[in-house]
């Protein structure tokens, strides 16, 4: 179970990656955040985001139109 | 004179220093100097995401992009005739902005903004708002502020201090990448 949840499920972009930003800034290095997205681009911007901010991917998956992503802060 | 000749050849130019690790990370200087609707978005929506990838992020608000971030509660500013009619011909704020190519009297903006509704696409206020949460920079021109009458009070809150066009190459020559919308 990941520390925090973002639902940005219906939001367009840059929004998910804005409120999963909101929510890692609040959170403890190590901690894990749970993000669903129904963007269609955020697997390449989640992918961008991690790399470029030095979170860590942890797990992503996809399930009927939903994005899944764990991420730990870093 | 051949090339090889020259009293600067590539062979006897420095060098470039290799960039240091994680060189890249050194954020974007945006000038917003229009107040059009759809490029008031685009800047709005990079500002906001550099500020959620951590990216250091500055905007430079000038000329028609000052315009756009007066409180919504100034309805006229200035202070003579013309810094006046300049206000009310083109309505300050950064909720009247106007579309550059059909904007048929308001109804181009509104059918955006109902598109914008309809797909759960945040308006640039919201966007405005998130920027500033995530730490960006919006750095008023003052040069453009005396010529349009705009005081800082008349600008929204949480704007910093007014600067000139050095300030921002500034910026740039500290190794943000420049952007102009």
């Amino acid at each position: 179970m990941a520390d925090q949840q973002v639902d940005a499920r219906g939001l367009s972009c840059p929004m998910p990656i804005v409120k999963t930003a909101q929510a890692v800034k609040a959170m403890a290095s190590g901690q894990t955040v749970e993000v669903l997205a129904t963007d269609a681009g955020a697997v390449k911007d989640f992918a961008a985001w991690a790399k470029t901010t030095g979170n860590e991917m942890v797990e992503q998956t996809v399930d009927g139109g939903v994005y899944r992503f764990v991420m730990r802060k870093k | 004179m051949t090339v090889a000749e020259l009293p600067i050849s590539p062979e006897t130019l420095p060098a470039p220093e290799p960039a240091p690790e994680g060189a890249t990370r050194q954020g974007i200087a945006i000038i917003c100097y229009s107040g059009d609707l759809e490029k008031t978005w685009a800047a709005m929506i990079l500002a906001s995401t550099a500020g959620a990838m951590g990216m250091p992020a500055k905007v430079f608000i000038t000329f028609w992009g000052l315009q756009t971030f007066v409180k919504p509660s100034r309805r006229v500013t200035g202070d003579n005739w013309m810094q006046k009619m300049l206000s009310i011909m083109s309505r300050p704020g950064i909720a009247h902005r106007k579309l550059s190519k059909m904007n048929f009297m308001g109804m181009g903006p509104w059918m955006m903004r109902s598109l914008a509704r309809k797909y759960n696409v945040s308006s640039p206020a919201e966007l405005l708002e998130m920027a500033q949460m995530l730490g960006v920079e919006f750095v008023p021109c003052q040069m453009t502020m005396d010529m349009f009458g705009i005081k800082y009070e008349d600008l929204m809150d949480g704007m910093g201090e007014p600067v000139g066009a050095a300030t921002y190459l500034g910026f740039v020559a500290d190794g943000a990448a420049p952007l102009f919308i």
